[in-house]
């Protein structure tokens, strides 16, 4: 296969066809990375549109433009879709499928039509989901406690969960997919130690995607069949424990939040290594702390469930083992910022949505030691304080570095540099806007004021309309995105092989890449990360 | 995953690769499917424990000497699936072939089995949502049968991919598209898979019609 | 500030010892936080400043491997030691949280889409509302009549989820009298954002006052002992039974010994598993014949029946 290449300058994988069965059918990764993208896209929309109208309804404690019932289908629509349909698939399925292949150097994921599928499988699960939001909602939140969900629910709970049972299927093949392709497809000389970073952190979320999905589909088969059959395995009448559903359904959704934030972390030691031009600082440390974070997050579920009926003790445990989970996280942080010193740290907007994960990702997780010790659990649970604690980690944090990452490798996805300008200004403003809208929910939490309240006292007012204001400004910025980068796929710069001066196998193949990605398999002799001490003049663009 | 192309994918550099990324993935999957089950293992364990009285009254309702048989079945097709690999490996098609026809009839037996079994006790009420009225007085015993009959259908879904996998296998066997040993490792897999199958219902059978018996 | 305008609240009253306690912890886990947040910018700042692509600061001399090693255990090990404090300290006040002292006023909950109904243990009821008196400890018992709530009293830094089947509890001595918000914190269906009302705490001496005007026909227990008949327990465990059953005399707060040989303690749960689910700890030596009443008996009359077994003295015959 190798003697064949010897022709002119190979054709990039977008313009290796361009009929619709080209793009649908093809089982390029990259082809598949650009349809996720889309898709995901699509339904970040939705889930923004979503959190819009709760913003809105928020402004005042009586409620003026939506009923309780709307009300209560628009969060757990907001939830299920931002979760399952964006978030989870966010970075692993656009940029590790992208990515992964040629930061190994290899030509494609281990199964590519397995890859195809997983894609397909995820278009239909999200087609449920859809359905369901059509026809009326559902209005059981994302969590899906029982037996509201199976008993009590007037909302269209089945095709709900039957969407989420079925892209867990998406996901267990994803990261089977990454797993096979990183231990059998690295080139020759990739070591494990010589992988990037990224590889690392997407290998230990491929391990918890594997490893808890599956229970998350028994459990939402119990839920189709308790609400379905009437076999009652969560309804106390019979016999059954309304707390087991919430042991089962958070010993999967806790890993899950790893599978959330593990792949930010892999995009941060991409970006701070490549606007730094240094070496990573510490990186056997930030290689573990991904293996250690994905084993401890099967072990502190229990942590959601403090005033649930849990026992003290069982609860005493789980506190301290989140707390233990600190410290991985805690690690990565100080390695990251340690990266930036000696080196020659430039700012372009990549580097700037990663510092902004840092500040927003440590108070996120700060907070989540507020949530994690049990005294302070009981009154902060179920409150506006855990809102804001996970939207600091998953908005704040991982959207940002999906951001990130996306102006990133826009060149060497699409071939065109995208506008530098607007890429800061937006930076800046999910930042501040972020602040803006999810600081006041943490004093909100504190005072006392309920989640998934549609109605609330008049005091809270104030705070509730500040939110609503900070969120006006994230829907912009996360809206313009959308403009420039269109723009750029037709007016932007030309990028050559390498606009930012980064090391790792993607920036020596061209932008965009060939559908082979290599012409001859490269042979690595160097280590992750060899920037020079002395950095090297780049040229953004292609002199073309 | 069928009749086999020899020839090596695209992304693959040499064959020897592609069959340990092909031995890797199943072995992922069946990772995955571990915790599938897994779940299931951990709500039964929890409810032996907080109503063991009501899981006891259940348990005994059920039949034993179908169960033993059926497990007996089942082991036995885990031997004939294991001779199956054996003379894959060696070249020997014809013993292969009567093998895995044997593996296939084990497995078809098994679901008889199991649906005879689950039409006995619906005839006994013991179908809880329908049928004739829940003969226990036990609410908790209804939970009991509630899994059963969740864990034991799962069971018998996986069982019977598996034996579709092996039929297929043994077709393609028999109308020469499959060659022996190059495709050794595609009987592995399979086997692999049915392995698996087999022991969750090792795991199965005690914690359904010993544990609380 | 517009007057119009509802004034934000960004201080809640401390209503309980743990209230005030709480503050402390949660202002003390602030600080930590906000300092190293702080540091971490800080050092973010200085770093992109100092070593800015085009600064000419010195790049040479980068960390060596043994100071490397001391950095990495220091930044880990430093912080995490520092965390166990607010996790010995927090998880002191959790086990607090979850002892109700001997002898605390009794109130029976009940949680339902969406209202909450209160009982006082002389049978007063009331919806939404729930006076207390100063000073004095007060335990809710608390159930579900469908699916979860949790009741929620921001003043008071405490919450607990009511689970429909079992029992939970919920204790807290209040400090000042007034009037107080209490929630549904768990997400309960179409009007969760409105059960809930007021926590009203008053002197004991008002509370006597309001107990008094409140009415009621009959205490908790004394209602039970009514339903005891009307439900026909009294037919097997009434003093001139002749059916072969236990004797309820004494039975709260006794460790019985089960069939299958395990010693359960018989608190509330125990008991209203005795009525709802009698196959699940059946008593030793006495027939299974003691029918299930799950389905028949309403969360309230549970909680009477309930009521009166507790108020049985040792020896005596129902
Ligand atoms: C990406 C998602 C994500 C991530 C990564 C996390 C990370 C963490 N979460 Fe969070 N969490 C959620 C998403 C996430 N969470 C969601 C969605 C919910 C609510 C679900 C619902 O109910 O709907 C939730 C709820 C939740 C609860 C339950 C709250 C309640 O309902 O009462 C708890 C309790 O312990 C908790 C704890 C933690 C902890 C300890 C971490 C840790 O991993 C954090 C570790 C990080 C740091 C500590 C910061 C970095 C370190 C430093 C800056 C160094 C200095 C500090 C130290 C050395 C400590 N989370
Ligand atoms: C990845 C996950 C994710 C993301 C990205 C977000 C993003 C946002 N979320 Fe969400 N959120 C959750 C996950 C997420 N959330 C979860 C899991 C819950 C819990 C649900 C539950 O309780 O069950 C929740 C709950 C939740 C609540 C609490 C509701 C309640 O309990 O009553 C609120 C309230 O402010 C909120 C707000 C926001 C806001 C303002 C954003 C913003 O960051 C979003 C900004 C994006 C946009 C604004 C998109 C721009 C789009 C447009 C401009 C198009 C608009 C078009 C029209 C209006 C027609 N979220
Ligand atoms: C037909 C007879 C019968 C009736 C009616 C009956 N019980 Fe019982 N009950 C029994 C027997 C026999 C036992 C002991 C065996 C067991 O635990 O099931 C028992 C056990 C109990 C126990 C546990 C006693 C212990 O010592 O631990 C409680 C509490 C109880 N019953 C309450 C009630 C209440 C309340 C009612 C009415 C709503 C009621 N019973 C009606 C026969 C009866
Ligand atoms: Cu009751 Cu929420
Ligand atoms: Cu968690």
């Amino acid at each position: 296969m190798t003697a064949e290449a010897k022709k002119a300058p190979p054709k990039s994988y977008i313009e290796d066809g361009h009929t619709l069965r080209s793009w649908f059918f093809s089982t390029d990764h990259k082809g598949i990375a650009v349809l996720y993208l889309v898709s995901i896209t699509l339904f970040f929309f939705v889930g923004g549109a979503a959190a819009t109208l709760i913003r809105l309804e928020l402004l005042s404690p009586n409620g003026f433009i939506l009923s309780n019932d709307a009300y209560n289908r628009l969060f757990t629509i907001h939830g299920v879709i931002m979760v399952w349909f964006f978030l989870i698939p966010s970075i692993p399925n656009t940029f590790g499928n992208f990515l992964i292949p040629i930061m190994i150097g290899a030509k494609d994921l281990a199964f590519p039509k397995l890859n195809l599928a997983s894609w397909w499988i995820f278009v239909f699960a999200g087609c449920f989901v859809i359905a369901a939001l059509l026809i009326g909602g559902v209005d059981t939140g994302w969590t899906f406690y029982a037996p509201f969900s199976t008993m009590f629910s007037n909302g269209y709970v089945i095709p709900a969960v039957v969407g989420v049972f079925i892209s867990g299927f998406s996901t267990i093949l994803t990261g089977l997919n990454f797993i096979v392709t990183v231990h059998r497809l690295r080139a020759p000389g990739m070591t494990w130690f010589r992988l990037p970073l990224f590889v690392w952190s997407i290998y230990a979320t491929s391990l918890v995607m594997v490893l808890a999905t599956p229970v998350l589909a028994t459990t939402l088969l119990l839920i189709f069949a308790e609400r379905v059959f009437g076999l009652g395995f969560f309804d106390p009448q019979l016999g059954g424990d309304p707390v087991l559903y919430q042991h089962m359904f958070w010993f999967y959704s806790h890993p899950a939040v790893y599978i959330m934030v593990l792949p930010a972390f892999a995009v941060m030691s991409e970006l701070m290594t490549a606007f730094s031009k240094k070496h990573i600082f510490g990186y056997k440390v930030i290689a573990f702390s991904s293996l250690a974070i994905a084993g401890l997050g099967f072990l502190v579920w229990g942590h959601h469930m403090f005033v649930a009926g849990e026992s003290v003790y069982v609860g005493l445990v789980f506190s301290v083992l989140s707390f233990t989970i600190a410290v991985p996280s805690a690690i990565k942080v100080f390695n990251w910022t340690a990266t930036m010193r000696k080196g020659y740290v430039s700012f372009d907007a990549p580097m700037l949505f990663a510092l902004g994960f840092i500040g927003l990702f440590v108070i996120g997780g700060l907070t989540g030691l507020f949530v994690a010790a049990t005294g302070l659990d009981v009154h902060l649970t179920r409150t506006y304080f855990v809102i804001a604690h996970f939207h600091f980690i998953m908005v704040g944090g991982t959207v940002s570095c999906y951001f990130g990452a996306l102006h990133f490798w826009w060149p060497k996805m699409t071939g065109r540099m995208y506008p530098e300008m607007p890429g800061r200004i937006v930076a800046l403003l999910i930042f501040f806007g972020f602040m803006l809208t999810f600081m006041p929910q943490f004093i909100l939490g504190w005072l006392g004021m309920p989640r998934r309240y549609h109605l609330y006292p008049p005091e809270f007012q104030v705070l509730n309309v500040l939110s609503s204001a900070g969120a006006s400004i994230l829907a912009v910025a996360y809206t313009a995105p959308l403009f420039y980068l269109a723009w750029s796929l037709f007016y932007g710069k030309r990028a050559g092989l390498n606009p930012w001066g980064a090391a790792g196998l993607e920036w020596m193949i061209p932008s965009p890449p060939p559908r082979e990605n290599f012409e001859t398999v490269p042979v690595v002799t160097w280590e992750a990360y060899p920037y020079p001490l002395e950095p090297q003049p780049v040229a953004k663009e292609d002199g073309r | 995953m069928s009749d086999a192309l020899p020839a090596v994918h695209e992304q693959f550099q040499a064959p020897g690769q592609q069959l340990e990324a092909d031995r890797l993935g199943l072995w992922v999957f069946l990772a995955s499917e571990a915790m599938l089950f897994g779940a299931v293992f951990f709500a039964l364990t929890v409810y032996h424990l907080i109503h063991p009285a009501a899981m006891h009254a259940a348990t005994s309702r059920l039949d034993l000497v179908t169960g033993v048989i059926g497990t007996a079945v089942l082991l036995t097709s885990s031997t004939t699936m294991a001779l199956a690999v054996k003379a894959a490996r060696e070249g020997r098609r014809t013993e292969a072939l009567i093998v895995l026809v044997g593996t296939v009839l084990l497995g078809l037996a098994f679901e008889a089995i199991k649906v005879h079994d689950w039409f006995d006790e619906y005839d006994q009420g013991l179908y809880p949502p329908m049928g004739p009225p829940f003969p226990l007085p036990q609410p908790a015993a209804r939970l009991y049968f509630h899994l059963y009959f969740v864990s034991t259908g799962l069971h018998a879904v996986h069982l019977a991919v598996g034996i579709l996998l092996v039929a297929g296998v043994a077709a393609s066997l028999l109308s020469n598209r499959m060659k022996l040993p190059e495709r050794t490792v595609t009987v592995e897999m399979v086997g692999l898979y049915w392995q698996f199958v087999d022991i969750v219902w090792i795991f199965l059978f005690p914690t359904l019609y010993l544990v609380s018996r | 500030m517009n007057p119009l305008l509802p004034q934000p609240r960004l201080a809640l009253p401390q209503l309980s010892n743990y209230a005030a306690e709480y503050d402390w912890l949660f202002f003390a886990m602030s600080v930590f936080s906000v300092v190293f947040v702080t540091a971490i910018f800080i050092a973010i700042l200085y770093f992109a400043i100092k070593y800015r692509a085009g600064s000419p600061a010195d790049r040479t001399d980068r960390i060596r491997f043994r100071s490397r090693v001391i950095l990495e255990s220091s930044w880990s090990l430093i912080p995490f030691v520092l965390l166990l404090v607010f996790f010995v300290w927090a998880g002191k006040m959790y086990v607090a949280w979850s002892m109700p002292p001997k002898g605390a006023l009794e109130i029976a909950v009940v949680g339902k889409q969406w209202m909450w109904k209160f009982q006082h243990p002389g049978g007063q009821r009331e919806i939404n509302t729930l006076h207390v008196p100063l000073g004095q400890p007060v335990k809710l018992v608390m159930t579900s009549q469908d699916v979860i709530h949790s009741l929620f009293v921001p003043a008071l830094r405490i919450k607990m989820d009511a689970i429909p089947g079992r029992y939970t509890n919920l204790w807290f001595t209040a400090k000042e009298t007034g009037k107080y918000h209490l929630h549904c914190a768990e997400y309960c269906g179409t009007d969760h954002s409105v059960m809930g009302g007021w926590l009203i705490v008053m002197t004991p001496a008002d509370y006597q006052t309001w107990l008094a005007q409140a009415g009621t026909d009959l205490s908790l227990a004394g209602a039970g002992a009514a339903l005891f008949r009307k439900y026909g327990c009294s037919g097997c465990h009434g003093a001139n039974s002749t059916v072969h059953a236990p004797s309820l005399g004494g039975l709260f707060g006794t460790t019985v010994r089960t069939e299958d040989g395990r010693e359960v303690l018989a608190d509330e749960g125990y008991i209203r598993d005795c009525i709802t689910v009698p196959g699940k700890n059946r008593v030793a030596g006495y027939p299974p014949i003691m029918p299930n009443f799950s389905g028949k008996i309403s969360e309230g009359d549970l909680i009477k029946l309930i009521a009166y077994i507790r108020s049985l003295p040792p020896g005596a015959r129902p």
